[in-house]
Protein backbone atom coordinates (compact mmCIF):
# COMPACT_ATOMS: atom_id res chain seq x y z
CA UNK A 1 0.00 0.00 0.00
CA UNK A 2 1.30 3.45 -0.80
CA UNK A 3 1.77 6.14 1.48
CA UNK A 4 -1.06 8.67 2.26
CA UNK A 5 -0.97 12.04 2.79
CA UNK A 6 -3.93 13.65 5.00
CA UNK A 7 -5.10 17.52 3.83
CA UNK A 8 -8.34 19.09 4.13
CA UNK A 9 -11.11 20.06 1.31
CA UNK A 10 -13.08 23.16 2.66
CA UNK A 11 -12.46 21.85 5.97
CA UNK A 12 -13.18 18.56 5.25
CA UNK A 13 -10.24 15.87 5.86
CA UNK A 14 -8.94 13.71 3.16
CA UNK A 15 -6.26 11.14 2.43
CA UNK A 16 -4.87 11.14 -1.17
CA UNK A 17 -2.01 8.70 -2.07
CA UNK A 18 1.60 10.23 -1.33
CA UNK A 19 2.92 12.80 -4.22
CA UNK A 20 -0.76 13.53 -5.88
CA UNK A 21 -1.68 17.09 -6.39
CA UNK A 22 -4.07 19.25 -4.71
CA UNK A 23 -6.57 18.69 -7.59
CA UNK A 24 -6.86 15.09 -7.28
CA UNK A 25 -7.76 15.94 -3.54
CA UNK A 26 -10.66 17.98 -4.12
CA UNK A 27 -11.89 15.38 -6.32
CA UNK A 28 -11.32 12.68 -3.91
CA UNK A 29 -14.09 14.33 -1.61
CA UNK A 30 -16.20 14.47 -4.54
CA UNK A 31 -16.39 17.87 -5.76
CA UNK A 32 -16.44 19.00 -9.61
CA UNK A 33 -16.52 22.75 -9.36
CA UNK A 34 -13.16 23.86 -8.20
CA UNK A 35 -13.76 27.62 -9.10
CA UNK A 36 -16.77 30.07 -10.46
CA UNK A 37 -16.55 31.96 -13.16
CA UNK A 38 -16.65 36.14 -14.06
CA UNK A 39 -20.82 34.86 -15.26
CA UNK A 40 -21.06 32.68 -12.16
CA UNK A 41 -20.46 29.44 -14.00
CA UNK A 42 -19.07 26.22 -12.19
CA UNK A 43 -15.32 25.50 -13.52
CA UNK A 44 -12.70 22.62 -12.59
CA UNK A 45 -9.46 21.43 -14.22
CA UNK A 46 -9.28 21.24 -18.07
CA UNK A 47 -5.59 21.11 -18.95
CA UNK A 48 -4.08 19.06 -16.26
CA UNK A 49 -0.81 21.21 -16.51
CA UNK A 50 -0.44 24.43 -15.10
CA UNK A 51 -1.06 27.01 -18.12
CA UNK A 52 -5.38 26.61 -17.98
CA UNK A 53 -5.70 28.32 -14.36
CA UNK A 54 -9.61 26.93 -14.25
CA UNK A 55 -8.46 24.48 -11.54
CA UNK A 56 -7.39 27.35 -9.09
CA UNK A 57 -8.01 27.30 -5.47
CA UNK A 58 -7.22 28.47 -2.54
CA UNK A 59 -3.93 26.45 -0.59
CA UNK A 60 -3.01 27.50 3.20
CA UNK A 61 -4.61 31.01 2.76
CA UNK A 62 -2.66 32.18 -0.63
CA UNK A 63 -5.45 32.46 -3.64
CA UNK A 64 -5.38 31.28 -7.17
CA UNK A 65 -3.13 28.30 -6.69
CA UNK A 66 -3.38 25.73 -9.29
CA UNK A 67 -4.50 22.35 -7.60
CA UNK A 68 -3.14 20.89 -10.69
CA UNK A 69 0.30 21.89 -9.95
CA UNK A 70 0.69 21.47 -6.65
CA UNK A 71 1.44 18.60 -4.53
CA UNK A 72 -0.08 17.80 -1.70
CA UNK A 73 1.96 18.17 1.85
CA UNK A 74 0.75 16.99 5.18
CA UNK A 75 -2.16 19.11 6.72
CA UNK A 76 -2.63 21.20 3.73
CA UNK A 77 -5.56 23.51 3.71
CA UNK A 78 -7.59 23.48 0.68
CA UNK A 79 -10.30 25.66 0.06
CA UNK A 80 -12.32 25.70 -3.50
CA UNK A 81 -14.63 28.88 -4.59
CA UNK A 82 -17.89 27.22 -4.96
CA UNK A 83 -20.35 24.97 -3.68
CA UNK B 1 15.49 39.60 -2.02
CA UNK B 2 16.09 36.82 -4.69
CA UNK B 3 18.78 34.09 -4.77
CA UNK B 4 21.30 34.25 -7.75
CA UNK B 5 22.59 31.66 -9.59
CA UNK B 6 24.98 31.61 -12.85
CA UNK B 7 24.74 28.50 -14.76
CA UNK B 8 26.51 27.61 -17.64
CA UNK B 9 23.65 26.03 -19.42
CA UNK B 10 20.13 26.55 -18.69
CA UNK B 11 17.60 24.84 -19.71
CA UNK B 12 13.76 25.61 -19.68
CA UNK B 13 11.55 22.57 -19.51
CA UNK B 14 11.79 18.84 -18.12
CA UNK B 15 10.31 16.92 -20.91
CA UNK B 16 12.00 14.57 -22.78
CA UNK B 17 13.64 17.46 -24.83
CA UNK B 18 15.15 19.02 -21.88
CA UNK B 19 16.46 16.22 -20.14
CA UNK B 20 17.95 14.78 -23.50
CA UNK B 21 19.66 18.41 -23.85
CA UNK B 22 20.65 18.66 -20.18
CA UNK B 23 22.81 14.98 -20.45
CA UNK B 24 24.56 16.42 -23.45
CA UNK B 25 25.13 19.61 -21.94
CA UNK B 26 26.58 18.35 -18.89
CA UNK B 27 30.26 17.42 -19.67
CA UNK B 28 33.66 18.45 -18.05
CA UNK B 29 31.65 19.87 -15.42
CA UNK B 30 29.95 22.37 -16.50
CA UNK B 31 26.99 23.86 -14.54
CA UNK B 32 23.60 22.97 -15.87
CA UNK B 33 20.26 23.46 -14.82
CA UNK B 34 16.86 22.51 -15.85
CA UNK B 35 13.85 24.65 -14.74
CA UNK B 36 10.37 23.55 -15.33
CA UNK B 37 7.15 24.82 -13.52
CA UNK B 38 5.90 21.30 -13.07
CA UNK B 39 6.32 19.19 -9.74
CA UNK B 40 8.99 17.47 -10.78
CA UNK B 41 10.97 16.62 -14.38
CA UNK B 42 9.92 14.33 -16.99
CA UNK B 43 7.29 16.90 -19.10
CA UNK B 44 3.77 15.98 -19.65
CA UNK B 45 4.27 12.47 -21.10
CA UNK B 46 6.66 11.32 -18.23
CA UNK B 47 4.28 12.85 -15.68
CA UNK B 48 4.22 10.61 -12.28
CA UNK B 49 7.58 8.13 -13.47
CA UNK B 50 10.04 10.28 -11.30
CA UNK B 51 10.41 7.31 -9.49
CA UNK B 52 13.27 5.23 -12.09
CA UNK B 53 10.74 1.82 -10.79
CA UNK B 54 7.40 3.73 -11.66
CA UNK B 55 9.35 4.85 -15.42
CA UNK B 56 10.76 1.15 -15.50
CA UNK B 57 7.82 -0.67 -15.98
CA UNK B 58 5.69 2.08 -17.61
CA UNK B 59 8.34 2.80 -20.24
CA UNK B 60 11.76 1.96 -20.62
CA UNK B 61 12.32 4.79 -22.97
CA UNK B 62 11.94 7.23 -19.79
CA UNK B 63 13.41 5.54 -17.41
CA UNK B 64 16.65 5.19 -19.22
CA UNK B 65 16.96 8.88 -19.58
CA UNK B 66 16.12 9.90 -16.13
CA UNK B 67 19.03 7.55 -15.05
CA UNK B 68 20.80 9.36 -17.71
CA UNK B 69 19.33 12.27 -15.72
CA UNK B 70 20.85 11.52 -12.41
CA UNK B 71 24.25 10.79 -13.35
CA UNK B 72 24.55 13.74 -15.26
CA UNK B 73 24.58 15.66 -11.82
CA UNK B 74 22.16 17.96 -13.64
CA UNK B 75 20.35 20.51 -10.96
CA UNK B 76 16.60 20.03 -11.28
CA UNK B 77 14.52 23.32 -10.18
CA UNK B 78 11.17 22.02 -10.55
CA UNK B 79 7.91 23.80 -9.46
CA UNK B 80 9.95 26.98 -11.12
CA UNK B 81 7.82 29.15 -13.46
CA UNK B 82 9.83 31.78 -15.48
CA UNK B 83 8.25 35.38 -15.19
CA UNK B 84 10.23 37.53 -17.25
CA UNK B 85 13.89 38.53 -18.47
CA UNK B 86 15.23 41.67 -16.56
CA UNK B 87 18.05 41.75 -18.68
CA UNK B 88 19.84 39.68 -21.44
CA UNK B 89 21.48 36.65 -20.24
CA UNK B 90 19.41 36.46 -16.95
CA UNK B 91 15.70 35.20 -16.31
CA UNK B 92 13.36 35.72 -13.68
CA UNK B 93 11.41 32.53 -12.19
CA UNK B 94 9.44 32.55 -9.10
CA UNK B 95 8.44 29.18 -6.69
CA UNK B 96 5.83 29.13 -4.42
CA UNK B 97 8.03 30.20 -1.62
CA UNK B 98 10.13 32.96 -3.21
CA UNK B 99 12.16 34.83 -6.12
CA UNK B 100 15.46 33.83 -7.76
CA UNK B 101 17.28 35.11 -10.84
CA UNK B 102 19.42 32.53 -13.46
CA UNK B 103 22.03 33.44 -15.06
CA UNK B 104 22.94 31.68 -18.29
CA UNK B 105 25.95 31.73 -20.70
CA UNK B 106 23.86 29.11 -22.95
CA UNK B 107 19.94 28.94 -22.57
CA UNK B 108 18.37 25.94 -24.52
CA UNK B 109 14.08 26.64 -24.90
CA UNK B 110 12.82 23.09 -24.19
CA UNK B 111 8.99 24.49 -23.20
CA UNK B 112 7.08 21.98 -25.09
CA UNK B 113 3.50 22.48 -26.21
CA UNK B 114 0.44 22.73 -24.73
CA UNK B 115 -3.31 21.20 -26.21
CA UNK B 116 -5.36 23.02 -28.56
CA UNK B 117 -8.78 23.36 -26.78
CA UNK B 118 -12.00 24.48 -29.37
CA UNK B 119 -15.19 26.05 -27.65
CA UNK B 120 -18.16 24.74 -28.48
CA UNK B 121 -21.16 24.18 -26.12
CA UNK B 122 -21.00 22.71 -22.79
CA UNK B 123 -16.84 22.85 -23.30
CA UNK B 124 -16.29 24.86 -19.66
CA UNK B 125 -18.71 22.29 -17.42
CA UNK B 126 -16.24 20.86 -15.03
CA UNK B 127 -15.94 17.39 -16.14
CA UNK B 128 -14.65 18.56 -19.82
CA UNK B 129 -10.94 18.18 -19.79
CA UNK B 130 -8.51 18.28 -22.53
CA UNK B 131 -7.22 14.67 -23.70
CA UNK B 132 -3.53 15.05 -22.46
CA UNK B 133 -5.26 16.95 -19.88
CA UNK B 134 -6.89 14.09 -18.17
CA UNK B 135 -4.39 11.66 -18.38
CA UNK B 136 -1.79 14.06 -16.86
CA UNK B 137 -4.95 14.46 -14.17
CA UNK B 138 -4.40 10.65 -13.76
CA UNK B 139 -0.78 10.38 -13.42
CA UNK B 140 -0.99 13.29 -10.58
CA UNK B 141 -3.50 10.61 -8.86
CA UNK B 142 -6.73 11.30 -10.09
CA UNK B 143 -8.92 8.61 -9.56
CA UNK B 144 -10.39 7.12 -12.55
CA UNK B 145 -11.64 3.18 -12.22
CA UNK B 146 -15.30 2.65 -12.65
CA UNK B 147 -15.74 6.22 -14.69
CA UNK B 148 -16.91 6.79 -18.42
CA UNK B 149 -14.52 8.50 -20.43
CA UNK B 150 -15.46 9.52 -23.73
CA UNK B 151 -12.25 10.46 -25.36
CA UNK B 152 -12.14 13.10 -28.83
CA UNK B 153 -10.29 15.46 -30.45
CA UNK B 154 -7.58 14.56 -33.17
CA UNK B 155 -4.28 12.65 -33.38
CA UNK B 156 -2.55 9.81 -32.19
CA UNK B 157 -2.35 11.15 -28.49
CA UNK B 158 -6.02 9.81 -28.11
CA UNK B 159 -5.09 6.54 -28.08
CA UNK B 160 -2.57 7.26 -25.82
CA UNK B 161 -5.05 8.42 -23.55
CA UNK B 162 -7.61 5.94 -24.04
CA UNK B 163 -5.08 3.27 -23.37
CA UNK B 164 -4.00 5.12 -20.15
CA UNK B 165 -7.29 5.74 -19.12
CA UNK B 166 -8.27 2.23 -19.59
CA UNK B 167 -5.29 0.86 -18.13
CA UNK B 168 -6.18 3.00 -14.50
CA UNK B 169 -9.53 1.65 -15.17
CA UNK B 170 -11.60 3.83 -16.77
CA UNK B 171 -14.11 2.74 -18.93
CA UNK B 172 -13.67 4.42 -22.42
CA UNK B 173 -17.39 4.70 -24.30
CA UNK B 174 -15.45 6.06 -27.84
CA UNK B 175 -12.63 7.71 -29.05
CA UNK B 176 -13.78 9.98 -31.67
CA UNK B 177 -11.16 11.18 -34.00
CA UNK B 178 -12.05 14.39 -36.13
CA UNK B 179 -9.77 13.45 -39.07
CA UNK B 180 -11.83 11.09 -41.89
CA UNK B 181 -11.21 7.15 -42.21
CA UNK B 182 -9.28 7.91 -45.35
CA UNK B 183 -7.04 9.92 -44.74
CA UNK B 184 -6.07 7.94 -41.82
CA UNK B 185 -5.29 4.58 -43.63
CA UNK B 186 -3.25 6.78 -46.35
CA UNK B 187 -1.06 7.60 -43.19
CA UNK B 188 -0.92 4.28 -41.94
CA UNK B 189 0.07 3.24 -45.36
CA UNK B 190 3.16 5.82 -45.07
CA UNK B 191 4.56 3.79 -41.97
CA UNK B 192 5.20 1.07 -42.96
CA UNK B 193 8.97 2.64 -43.38
CA UNK B 194 9.14 3.22 -39.61
CA UNK B 195 8.13 -0.35 -37.91
CA UNK B 196 8.89 1.54 -34.62
CA UNK B 197 5.77 3.61 -35.34
CA UNK B 198 3.51 1.18 -36.64
CA UNK B 199 3.38 -1.61 -33.93
CA UNK B 200 3.39 1.26 -31.78
CA UNK B 201 0.09 1.99 -33.56
CA UNK B 202 -1.29 -1.23 -33.31
CA UNK B 203 -0.35 -2.09 -29.85
CA UNK B 204 -2.92 0.60 -29.03
CA UNK B 205 -5.34 -0.84 -31.58
CA UNK B 206 -4.62 -4.20 -30.06
CA UNK B 207 -5.30 -3.30 -26.21
CA UNK B 208 -8.36 -1.05 -27.32
CA UNK B 209 -9.91 -3.24 -29.41
CA UNK B 210 -13.33 -3.44 -27.36
CA UNK B 211 -13.87 0.08 -27.32
CA UNK B 212 -15.60 1.81 -30.74
CA UNK B 213 -13.20 4.52 -32.59
CA UNK B 214 -15.27 6.86 -34.85
CA UNK B 215 -13.70 8.63 -37.49
CA UNK B 216 -14.96 11.85 -38.76
CA UNK B 217 -16.43 12.25 -35.26
CA UNK B 218 -16.64 14.98 -33.27
CA UNK B 219 -18.52 16.80 -30.45
CA UNK B 220 -20.64 19.22 -30.54
CA UNK B 221 -22.46 19.77 -27.11
CA UNK B 222 -21.60 18.75 -23.53
CA UNK B 223 -24.44 18.48 -21.40
CA UNK B 224 -24.53 18.78 -17.54
CA UNK B 225 -26.13 20.37 -15.08
CA UNK B 226 -23.30 21.69 -12.79
CA UNK B 227 -21.40 18.78 -14.03
CA UNK B 228 -20.99 16.99 -17.43
CA UNK B 229 -23.08 14.12 -18.10
CA UNK B 230 -23.38 13.29 -21.31
CA UNK B 231 -21.91 14.68 -25.11
CA UNK B 232 -23.43 14.53 -28.39
CA UNK B 233 -20.93 14.01 -31.16
CA UNK B 234 -21.26 14.36 -34.64
CA UNK B 235 -20.71 10.94 -36.43
CA UNK B 236 -21.66 11.05 -40.35
CA UNK B 237 -24.72 11.99 -41.36
CA UNK B 238 -26.21 11.61 -37.32
CA UNK B 239 -25.53 12.84 -33.89
CA UNK B 240 -25.46 10.36 -30.88
CA UNK B 241 -25.77 11.27 -27.45
CA UNK B 242 -23.05 8.94 -25.24
CA UNK B 243 -23.45 9.42 -21.58
CA UNK B 244 -19.86 10.10 -19.59
CA UNK B 245 -18.23 11.22 -16.22
CA UNK B 246 -15.53 12.88 -18.56
CA UNK B 247 -14.98 14.49 -21.98
CA UNK B 248 -11.36 14.38 -22.35
CA UNK B 249 -11.09 16.10 -25.89
CA UNK B 250 -7.69 17.90 -27.46
CA UNK B 251 -7.82 19.04 -30.98
CA UNK B 252 -3.65 18.60 -31.45
CA UNK B 253 -0.85 20.27 -29.72
CA UNK B 254 0.82 23.87 -30.62
CA UNK B 255 4.22 24.78 -28.89
CA UNK B 256 4.72 27.30 -26.05
CA UNK B 257 6.20 29.96 -27.77
CA UNK B 258 5.84 33.04 -24.47
CA UNK B 259 9.32 32.70 -23.52
CA UNK B 260 10.74 32.54 -26.96
CA UNK B 261 8.76 35.17 -27.81
CA UNK B 262 10.03 37.61 -24.79
CA UNK B 263 13.41 36.80 -25.92
CA UNK B 264 12.91 38.18 -29.31
CA UNK B 265 13.39 34.34 -30.47
CA UNK B 266 12.24 34.55 -34.34
CA UNK B 267 9.66 32.61 -35.35
CA UNK B 268 8.47 30.75 -38.65
CA UNK B 269 4.86 28.95 -38.93
CA UNK B 270 3.55 28.84 -35.55
CA UNK B 271 7.31 27.50 -34.07
CA UNK B 272 10.42 28.60 -33.42
CA UNK B 273 13.24 29.28 -36.24
CA UNK B 274 16.39 27.59 -35.13
CA UNK B 275 19.14 26.24 -37.50
CA UNK B 276 21.01 22.91 -37.96
CA UNK B 277 22.36 23.08 -34.44
CA UNK B 278 19.01 24.13 -33.06
CA UNK B 279 20.33 27.69 -32.80
CA UNK B 280 17.52 30.32 -32.49
CA UNK B 281 17.88 33.77 -34.27
CA UNK B 282 19.64 34.82 -30.82
CA UNK B 283 22.61 34.04 -30.71
CA UNK B 284 23.37 31.53 -27.52
CA UNK B 285 20.01 30.50 -27.09
CA UNK B 286 18.64 27.65 -28.74
CA UNK B 287 15.48 25.57 -29.04
CA UNK B 288 14.51 22.17 -29.07
CA UNK B 289 11.36 19.71 -29.24
CA UNK B 290 8.10 20.87 -29.57
CA UNK B 291 9.18 24.43 -29.41
CA UNK B 292 10.45 24.29 -32.54
CA UNK B 293 7.33 22.34 -34.12
CA UNK B 294 5.17 19.22 -32.65
CA UNK B 295 7.29 16.31 -33.63
CA UNK B 296 6.99 14.29 -30.27
CA UNK B 297 9.21 12.32 -28.39
CA UNK B 298 10.89 10.54 -30.42
CA UNK B 299 12.30 13.62 -31.77
CA UNK B 300 12.33 15.62 -29.19
CA UNK B 301 15.11 13.59 -27.80
CA UNK B 302 17.16 13.85 -30.99
CA UNK B 303 16.14 17.91 -30.88
CA UNK B 304 17.46 17.90 -27.23
CA UNK B 305 20.94 15.82 -27.71
CA UNK B 306 21.38 18.14 -30.50
CA UNK B 307 20.97 21.53 -28.87
CA UNK B 308 23.23 19.80 -25.67
CA UNK B 309 25.81 18.89 -27.43
CA UNK B 310 26.07 22.26 -29.81
CA UNK B 311 25.45 24.82 -26.64
CA UNK B 312 28.92 22.97 -25.25
CA UNK B 313 30.51 23.33 -28.64
CA UNK B 314 30.14 19.53 -29.54
CA UNK B 315 29.38 20.13 -32.79
CA UNK B 316 30.84 16.10 -34.10
CA UNK B 317 28.52 14.34 -31.46
CA UNK B 318 25.32 17.13 -32.65
CA UNK B 319 25.82 16.03 -36.50
CA UNK B 320 25.77 12.53 -35.99
CA UNK B 321 22.30 12.57 -34.89
CA UNK B 322 20.94 15.09 -38.32
CA UNK B 323 20.33 12.04 -40.10
CA UNK B 324 17.66 10.57 -37.74
CA UNK B 325 16.21 14.34 -37.20
CA UNK B 326 15.51 14.37 -40.70
CA UNK B 327 13.86 11.19 -40.44
CA UNK B 328 11.88 12.27 -37.49
CA UNK B 329 10.91 15.55 -39.08
CA UNK B 330 9.08 13.65 -42.31
CA UNK B 331 7.14 11.22 -40.26
CA UNK B 332 5.96 14.93 -38.52
CA UNK B 333 5.05 16.02 -42.21
CA UNK B 334 3.20 12.94 -42.45
CA UNK B 335 1.14 13.35 -39.12
CA UNK B 336 -0.02 16.75 -39.82
CA UNK B 337 -1.07 16.25 -43.06
CA UNK B 338 -3.02 12.88 -41.43
CA UNK B 339 -4.83 14.53 -38.71
CA UNK B 340 -5.37 18.84 -39.92
CA UNK B 341 -8.41 19.93 -38.63
CA UNK B 342 -11.24 20.38 -40.70
CA UNK B 343 -13.44 23.72 -41.18
CA UNK B 344 -16.31 22.36 -39.64
CA UNK B 345 -14.76 22.64 -36.35
CA UNK B 346 -15.05 26.41 -36.60
CA UNK B 347 -18.55 26.52 -36.05
CA UNK B 348 -18.53 24.29 -33.41
CA UNK B 349 -19.05 27.45 -30.56
CA UNK B 350 -22.44 28.79 -30.98
CA UNK B 351 -22.81 33.02 -30.35
CA UNK B 352 -23.26 32.56 -26.85
CA UNK B 353 -20.38 29.97 -26.26
CA UNK B 354 -17.39 31.19 -24.12
CA UNK B 355 -14.33 31.60 -25.97
CA UNK B 356 -12.03 33.27 -23.31
CA UNK B 357 -12.94 31.01 -20.13
CA UNK B 358 -10.84 33.70 -17.68
CA UNK B 359 -13.25 36.55 -18.57
CA UNK B 360 -16.14 34.84 -19.92
CA UNK B 361 -16.17 36.56 -23.05
CA UNK B 362 -18.50 34.50 -25.78
CA UNK B 363 -18.01 33.88 -29.67
CA UNK B 364 -20.36 36.89 -30.74
CA UNK B 365 -18.73 39.48 -28.42
CA UNK B 366 -15.29 38.41 -30.10
CA UNK B 367 -16.61 38.69 -33.49
CA UNK B 368 -17.41 42.36 -33.41
CA UNK B 369 -13.78 42.72 -33.40
CA UNK B 370 -11.07 42.52 -36.41
CA UNK B 371 -8.03 41.08 -34.79
CA UNK B 372 -6.98 39.56 -31.39
CA UNK B 373 -5.11 42.82 -30.22
CA UNK B 374 -8.98 44.82 -30.73
CA UNK B 375 -10.75 41.91 -29.30
CA UNK B 376 -7.97 41.92 -26.18
CA UNK B 377 -8.63 45.90 -25.59
CA UNK B 378 -12.55 45.80 -26.04
CA UNK B 379 -13.77 42.65 -24.36
CA UNK B 380 -10.30 41.47 -22.08
CA UNK B 381 -10.11 38.36 -23.47
CA UNK B 382 -6.71 37.20 -23.36
CA UNK B 383 -6.38 39.13 -20.29
CA UNK B 384 -7.12 36.41 -17.76
CA UNK B 385 -4.05 34.41 -15.82
CA UNK B 386 -4.40 32.31 -18.55
CA UNK B 387 -2.73 35.43 -20.63
CA UNK B 388 -4.31 33.80 -23.95
CA UNK B 389 -3.16 30.21 -23.72
CA UNK B 390 -6.68 29.24 -24.00
CA UNK B 391 -8.90 31.58 -25.88
CA UNK B 392 -5.67 32.99 -28.47
CA UNK B 393 -5.21 29.71 -29.33
CA UNK B 394 -8.48 29.12 -30.21
CA UNK B 395 -9.29 32.48 -31.48
CA UNK B 396 -6.10 31.58 -34.14
CA UNK B 397 -8.16 28.52 -35.23
CA UNK B 398 -11.84 30.34 -35.70
CA UNK B 399 -10.60 33.70 -36.63
CA UNK B 400 -7.08 33.36 -38.48
CA UNK B 401 -5.98 36.46 -35.81
CA UNK B 402 -2.12 36.25 -35.15
CA UNK B 403 -1.52 37.54 -31.47
CA UNK B 404 2.34 39.90 -31.94
CA UNK B 405 3.72 40.73 -28.88
CA UNK B 406 3.83 39.28 -25.63
CA UNK B 407 4.70 41.42 -22.45
CA UNK B 408 6.29 40.33 -19.51
CA UNK B 409 5.01 38.63 -16.91
CA UNK B 410 4.79 35.66 -19.11
CA UNK B 411 3.02 34.02 -16.24
CA UNK B 412 1.01 35.38 -13.66
CA UNK B 413 3.76 36.37 -10.42
CA UNK B 414 3.52 38.07 -7.27
CA UNK B 415 4.06 41.28 -6.70
CA UNK B 416 7.57 40.77 -4.52
CA UNK B 417 8.99 38.64 -7.48
CA UNK B 418 8.09 41.39 -10.18
CA UNK B 419 10.10 43.71 -7.44
CA UNK B 420 13.04 42.02 -8.82
CA UNK B 421 12.63 43.55 -12.41
CA UNK B 422 15.15 47.03 -12.15
CA UNK B 423 16.00 49.44 -14.77
CA UNK B 424 19.79 48.31 -15.58
CA UNK B 425 22.29 48.96 -12.95
CA UNK B 426 19.97 50.16 -10.33
CA UNK B 427 20.32 48.52 -7.07
CA UNK B 428 17.72 48.09 -4.18
CA UNK B 429 17.34 51.03 -1.58
CA UNK B 430 19.32 53.19 -4.04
Amino acid sequence: MSRQVTVAVNGKSVSVPAGSTAAVAVAAVGLSQFRTSVDGEPRGPLCGMGICFECRVTINGRAHRRSCQTVCTAGMEICTDGP
Amino acid sequence: MARNEHYDVLIVGGGPAGIAAACCAARAGRRVAIVDDNPAQGGQIWRGMTEEWTAATQSPLAASWLRRLREAKVEVLAGTQIVARPRDGVLLAETDADACLLAYDKLILAAGARERFLPFPGWTLPGVTGAGGLQSLVKSGLPIAGRRVAVAGSGPVLLAVADCLRDHGAEICLIAEQAPWPRLVRFGCGLIGSPGKLLQGAGYKWRLKTVRYRTGCWPVAAEGDGKLSSVTFHAGSKTRTVACDYLACGFGFVPSLELPTLLDCRLDGGAVWIDDWQETSVQGIYAAGETTGVGGVDLALIEGQIAGYAAIDCQDHAARLFRARERGRRFVGALDRAFALREELKSLATAETPVCRCEDVSRQQLEAYGSWREAKLQTRCGMGPCQGRVCGTAAEFLFDWQRESIRPPIFPADVGTLAEIRPLGKQPGK
